[in-house]
């Protein structure tokens, strides 16, 4: 039995962070838990966040299930957390201007030219041209897990519209409203600022053409997606608009928004749709999601869009190996956060280790997301271990291995009390002319007893997460 | 403001007001099934409910004779009913979902709020489901609805594209209401004949929450003067189609005076309060009762295909 870290107890004393909690908890009856867990529902139910799985039918209105436990961080905590995911961000900025330029990095024999030119996401229609600022992920999600007292490490990088954010801003908004003793008697760092700091991120990466206050606008999919909520949560929080392809046009080298006042320009867009439904003209020519001649209009510095397209070349899980080689290259650092040791399955003696020890490894798909097409080895089946022998074998190249890490646990609400469940936690970097990161996060969890997965998707959960100010 | 949010108001608006239509329909229709009858039979008023709110054709598709447990889930709770109750009640707070960032906190609430319950009334089976009960959760949850829009929102060009929608919407279904009763109007001007057809007219007003009202505006006697009178002249009532189309005409001069510009829309309404403001009831009888309506649908159809054309499409006329 592995042992794992609890962030609230060592050796039977409640470290430093949790301090303000124990009396909390000690406090409360398992009555007025269960009421206030209700109410919580409700609340969320009430002002429509909920989360619907592609493909997994059902309820289209299901719940994220919210945790009422915090997660909590000491300043001297998250100050180190703060420096290595601006590093990161920054060094991942750095890379991406690299390759659709110069491409020193792979010149240098840093990085194999194959993980970057024959990547998917590379995007040969933005090879030489820089937009505004160098920047081409403006907001940078890393997911981290930890080990230790001091033990972080990086699990993944988003590049292109990591999402979750507002769950973070919400989880907030809930505790404060149920319980304001909590915030009086603990000094905990507001999240309140990322609202205002996305949208100085995105104004401050307007094109050049630009010549007066830009207007911003989200770009969403459409009521179906999943993350609707978030696109119009985040338009709202900034008070920009929440447009769909069908209501942007392209004249005269600009985008347009269908107004009722009649066309409006838009500067700077921040779309949360893949690069694939940018543009039928560009890319997809099938998608109806898209705006046509949008991509000449970004090429020719009439319209900025966050993430740029093909961003998602820095996120890749091959790319992510080399994102500390990245940061010594770029920044001439050392890294402040360490990558999980990885294997990459299209290394010949790598794909050994591997396949002889699948039944220790976390094996994911190269481009997977959301938990899915991943094997867990010391959860899975003698079956499930075969299944996936087969699938590496059969494309090595599209598999990377990782130890099983063990993810430390926070306290949880399950039916009995209180019990420890595993978490991760997915800070929000935002890059425009400064890099922001506001003292908080997206702490998953995994509800299950002994689960490691926490994808909302796989039942995980979320909890508020604080950083307790000095 | 998005031409795409502005519709999505609009019809935010249309939906609870047909809601409210719908509902109001049915309990017509069981009050008329709750009397004794002679010659015509109920059946006739449940085709001419179908006639009214439009569903006829869909209706007869799917269950065939016009019974009134068949009815009930055809208006109420049928999804394949585009009009039904719980159809309008579910697109207006998915049209509210997609537009969320244009309404306040209150109207979601409000929205979303219906729609959760209707999503634990589904669970009930039906024989717990008294109509009367239902005609009425539908009304108090429209109401919240308009009291939430009232009280909280900006008023600016979203407050007047939701106010449309109600207000033309209302037009179109008062003017339904009416004509799907024309015929009784027609042997006379002066008295209604029978008691059915008396006790059809109560019902009637009684559907559009009108009855006392219009006691209290005409001190009882119902005669088709009368009554045209109440739901095409009057401007204390709130459902008239005077009432509406100048409500109608007000939303569209605050759009023009916030945008600065006025259009074939504006126009049009104009001339309709015009010509509403300057007709007497005996006009209306000269040209037909049904006649004048067909020509009001008609031309409340035009002008919200002029506010489609200038706000609605994005192309701003």
């Amino acid at each position: 039995m592995t042992d794992y870290f609890n962030e609230m107890f060592q050796a039977g004393q409640v470290r430093a962070p949790y301090q303000g909690l124990e009396g909390w908890t000690k406090s409360m009856p398992a009555e007025l838990r269960q009421m206030k867990q209700a109410e919580a529902e409700a609340l969320f139910r009430r002002i429509g966040i909920t989360f619907a799985v592609y493909g997994e039918g059902g309820d289209p209105d299901r719940l994220i299930p919210f945790d009422m436990f915090p997660r909590v961080f000491t300043q001297g905590e998250w100050s180190k957390l703060d420096r290595g995911i601006k590093q990161r961000a920054k060094a991942l900025n750095c890379f991406l201007q690299d390759v659709y330029g110069r491409a020193e990095i792979v010149q240098a024999g840093k990085i194999p030219a194959r993980l970057v030119y024959q990547n998917e996401a590379f995007e040969r229609s933005v090879v030489g041209f820089t937009p505004p600022r160098g920047i081409y992920s403006h907001i940078v999600g890393i997911d981290l897990v930890r080990t230790g007292p001091d033990e972080f490490f990086v699990l993944e990088d988003n590049c292109r519209t990591p999402s979750g954010v507002s769950y973070m801003l919400e989880n907030r908004e809930i505790m404060m409203r149920m319980f304001p003793k909590l915030f009086r008697e603990n000094r905990i760092a507001p999240v309140d600022g990322y609202g205002d700091a996305l949208r100085r991120t995105l104004a401050s990466v307007a094109p050049a053409k630009c010549d007066r206050e830009p207007t911003i606008a989200i770009l969403t999919p459409g009521h179906f997606n999943s993350a609707y909520y978030e696109h119009s949560f985040l338009a709202d929080t900034m008070g920009v608009e929440l447009v769909e392809g069908q209501d942007l046009f392209v004249e005269n080298g600009f985008v347009w928004m269908r107004t009722t006042e009649g066309p409006q320009k838009v500067d700077v867009i921040y779309r949360r749709i893949d690069d694939a439904f940018l543009d039928p003209l560009c890319f997809r020519p099938d998608s109806m999601l898209g705006i046509p001649g949008l991509m000449d209009v970004y090429r020719s510095g009439g319209v900025s869009i966050c993430s740029a397209p093909g961003a998602g070349v820095a996120d890749d899980k091959a790319v992510y190996t080399f994102v500390p080689e990245m940061i010594r290259f770029y920044l001439g650092e050392e890294p402040i956060l360490n990558n999980v040791p990885t294997w990459q399955c299209s290394k010949p003696d790598d794909l050994k280790y591997v396949l002889e020890h699948l039944s220790e490894l976390v094996v994911k798909e190269v481009h997977g997301s959301g938990g899915y097409g991943m094997l867990v080895g010391p959860k899975s089946t003698k079956d499930q271990i075969e299944l996936f022998r087969h699938k590496i074998e059969e494309e090595p190249e599209n598999y990377i291995a990782q130890p099983t890490l063990a993810l430390s646990t926070t306290p949880t609400f399950v039916e009995e009390g209180v019990a420890p469940r595993h978490v991760d936690l997915r800070p929000y970097c935002l890059v425009g002319e400064q890099i922001e990161l506001v003292p908080g996060g997206l702490t998953r969890v995994a509800l299950t007893d002994g689960s490691l997965v926490v994808n909302s998707s796989q039942g995980g959960g979320v909890k508020d997460t604080w950083v307790l100010a000095e | 403001m998005l031409s795409r949010t502005a519709e999505n108001l609009f019809w935010i608006a249309r939906y609870v007001e047909r809601a409210e239509t719908m509902a109001r329909l049915l309990e017509v229709g069981a009050r008329i099934a709750l009397m004794p009858n002679t010659e015509h039979g109920y059946r006739t008023e449940w085709e001419s409910l179908l006639q009214a709110s439009g569903t006829a054709k869909g209706f007869e598709d799917k269950y065939g004779d016009p019974v009134q447990r068949n009815i009930e889930s055809y208006l109420f709770f049928d999804r394949d009913n585009p009009s039904s109750v719980f159809s309008c009640i579910e697109r207006a707070r998915e049209n509210a979902r997609i537009v969320r960032t244009a309404i306040s906190g209150q109207v979601w609430d409000a929205l979303n709020s219906a729609f959760q319950e209707m999503r634990q009334l589904e669970r009930r089976p039906r024989s717990e489901l008294e109509l009367t009960n239902l005609t009425e959760w539908v009304t108090r949850h429209a109401t919240m609805v308009r009291g939430a829009i009232d009280a909280t929102l900006l008023r600016n060009d979203g407050f007047h594209f939701l106010n449309l929608g109600f207000a033309l919407e209302r037009a179109d279904n008062t003017a339904r209401l009416l004509d799907v009763k024309y015929y009784v109007l027609l042997p006379s001007v002066d008295l209604i004949g029978s008691g059915l057809d008396n006790y059809q007219w109560q019902v009637l007003l009684r559907a559009m929450s009108a009855h006392r009202a219009f006691h209290f505006a005409y001190g009882g006697g119902l005669t088709a003067r009368k009554i045209s009178h109440f739901l095409i002249l009057n401007r204390q009532s709130p459902r008239s189609l005077i009432t509406v189309a100048e409500e109608a005409q007000y939303h569209l001069d605050c759009l023009a005076r916030d945008y600065r510009k006025s259009g074939l829309a504006q126009m049009r309404a104009r001339a309709l309060m015009g010509e509403l403001s300057e007709l007497t009831v005996e006009e209306v009888f000269d040209e037909g009762l049904h006649e004048f309506l067909t020509r009001f649908i008609h031309e409340v159809g035009e002008l919200t295909g002029m506010v489609q054309d200038t706000y609605l499409s994005g192309e701003a006329k």
